[in-house]
């Protein structure tokens, strides 16, 4: 039987690999974005499960709300990536260091 | 019903609507021609939605089943917040349009993350607040890279991007949790949950992740490594816009988080914020004694600042609240004085930002020098300065509620902070001979300037009566 532990060790899996992938990576700006996403996501798996087990909707409200703002978060990002580029020429995370810090 | 809920939203939505006509009305007329013109209206509808908050305000009313407060307390920071961002604006127009970076998105964005920090400190529920931080951060991040020709405003947008959006990440899977273990998403309904005395665990790490969360925003130790750099990067009218507005904004929705939703488990949290509040206060002090560049010294200097606020949020009690109040305010009115002053430094029109530049400003241009040494001292706090008594009050916060042990670390990293504010004034008065700054001729800048700086010597008779709202504020919110 799966019960709501499973879907919490599941979200809280996605969630650690996407924190780490955010501090290991050393390649890439979009696998960053990839991350970021990958966390995000693992939230809505959380606030699914949690709903279901407490039956109540607000979770999945809160799901959708989420969703929409991490596409928005998405566009964002990817939109000051491109101009970085432009500007950088390249994309990779040990580029990004004009600034000490 | 829904009448009801919406005349309590009147000023955001009026903001709102403002925001997407004048995107609108822009983009089908003269586009950037029309940007200094735009930002001066936007100005005067920041302000005058200050005044009208101020004046209907009245009382504490709640909307939409709760999600959403009007109360002192969320006026106090919107007014704030309101007239800070207008004189930002103000502030900025001048030099965006000498170097052809004023687009007309600018004055729209920073509308809409003002409508994002007013929701936010307004939030009763963990949805209105997500919405309307995020909100916020996305108009923000935006904003930091507005110069998209730059290697260093887009690289500061981008490091603001990925730390805030991790950030936000953190506050999530935090009220994933909380609401898992509250079984709601209201602040009443949790304050409920998490009972008198010490909160269950569930909720515990709930509170801890989105304790983290809000520190990243307020730029707080451990979390503030973006600060520097996305201040260096970002061009120097959003810099300023930075260490106002949306200080303000996370300082009133970390308060209105902790007491509101975990007010009755004040010894759970009491001990992470005293903590980040002792790192704040020092790293700020100790990092910004090697540098140069005045941007990253107020980036360090505001990470200091942040510090002596969360003394006040540690306190955990009315009279640490309305400190914090008191110190904010006072705080963003010296940052807005202080960023004035850093808008006049050009040389040939090109903006400086080394502070060696300064070397003997105070022999050409002794009244500005006099008013940068009137904000410097209140910076640090120096007595009988208007900085000084934020200082005490949140001091005074601290000691009553038992904390003495972080007062007394205050005050020695008060001491420590006071070493790089002085050394400009030094730079000022005994420097040596160098190159000259140019003449400064905007009288815009000159205006808050010595605005700012007279407010930080008038101030010291009565504050110029804050303390009464500040008061009323702090006690709203822990009713």
């Amino acid at each position: 039987m799966i019960g709501l532990e499973h879907y919490l060790t599941v979200a809280a899996t996605l969630f650690v690999i996407g924190i780490f992938g955010l501090f290991l990576n050393r390649k890439n700006v979009i696998i960053l974005l990839m991350s970021i996403e990958l966390m995000l996501l693992s939230v809505n798996i959380n606030l699914v499960a949690f709903s279901s087990f407490l039956g109540d909707l607000v979770g999945q409200v809160f799901t959708l709300f989420v969703l929409t703002v991490a596409a928005a978060e998405a566009a964002i990002g990817l939109a000051i990536l491109v101009a970085f580029n432009r500007n950088r020429g390249t994309i990779a995370v040990e580029d990004v260091n004009v600034m000490k810090g | 019903m829904i009448q009801a809920d919406l005349n309590i939203i009147v000023p955001e939505i009026v903001l709102a609507l403002f925001a997407m006509l004048a995107l609108i009305g822009a983009v089908y007329t003269s586009k950037d021609k029309l940007a200094p013109m735009l930002t001066w209206v936007t100005a005067v509808v920041l302000v005058l939605v200050a005044v009208w908050i101020g004046i209907n305000g009245e009382g504490t009313r709640t909307a939409f089943g709760g999600m959403f407060n009007d109360d002192p307390f969320a006026r106090f920071a919107k007014i704030t917040m309101l007239l800070s961002a207008a004189a930002v604006l103000v502030m900025g127009q001048d030099y965006m349009s000498r170097r052809g970076m004023l687009r007309f998105e600018y004055p729209i964005l920073v509308t809409l993350s003002v409508v994002g920090m007013m929701v936010m400190v307004s939030a009763g529920d963990l949805m209105a607040l997500y919405m309307g931080l995020e909100l916020q951060s996305l108009a923000l991040y935006v904003v930091a890279s507005i110069r998209r020709d730059s290697v260093k405003s887009t690289e500061a947008g981008l490091k603001y991007f990925v730390l805030g959006a991790l950030s936000s990440g953190l506050l999530l899977f935090g009220s994933s949790l909380v609401y898992g273990f509250a079984g709601t998403t209201l602040f009443s309904g949790i304050i409920a949950a998490a009972g008198e005395g010490h909160a269950p665990i569930g909720l515990l790490i709930g509170l801890t992740l989105v304790a983290s969360g809000l520190a990243f925003k307020v730029s707080a130790v451990p979390f503030h490594m973006w600060t520097p750099d996305v201040y260096e990067g970002s061009p120097t009218p959003v810099t300023a816009f930075f260490a106002t507005a949306p200080k303000m904004a996370a300082m009133g929705l970390f308060a209105r988080v902790l007491h509101d939703a975990f007010g009755g488990v004040v010894s759970d949290w009491q001990q992470i914020i005293a903590l980040l509040s002792v790192l704040s206060m020092f790293l700020g002090a100790v990092a910004a004694i090697g540098q140069t560049n005045i941007k990253r010294l107020m980036a360090y200097s505001s990470i200091a600042h942040m510090g002596y606020a969360l003394m006040g949020l540690a306190a955990g009690t009315a009279f640490g609240v309305q400190a914090l109040l008191i110190y904010m305010a006072i705080y963003v009115t010296m940052s807005v004085g202080s960023f004035a002053f850093i808008l006049t430094m050009e040389k040939d029109g090109q903006p400086v930002t080394d502070i060696t530049a300064l070397n003997m400003y105070a022999k050409r241009e002794p009244g500005k020098a006099l008013a940068v040494l009137i904000l410097m001292f209140s910076l640090a706090g120096v007595p009988p300065l208007v900085g000084f008594f934020g200082k005490l009050y949140v001091l005074r916060a601290a000691y009553e509620a038992g904390l003495i042990w972080l007062a007394v670390l205050g005050v020695i990293a008060s001491v420590i902070g006071a070493f790089y504010y002085l050394r400009i004034v030094y730079y000022m008065y005994f420097g040596e001979e160098g190159e000259a700054l140019d003449k400064g001729k905007s009288p815009v800048l000159w205006v808050m300037l010595m605005g700012s700086a007279a407010i930080m010597l008038v101030g010291v008779v009565n504050l110029f009566g804050i303390e009464t709202p500040a008061l009323i504020a702090a006690e709203a919110l822990l009713r």
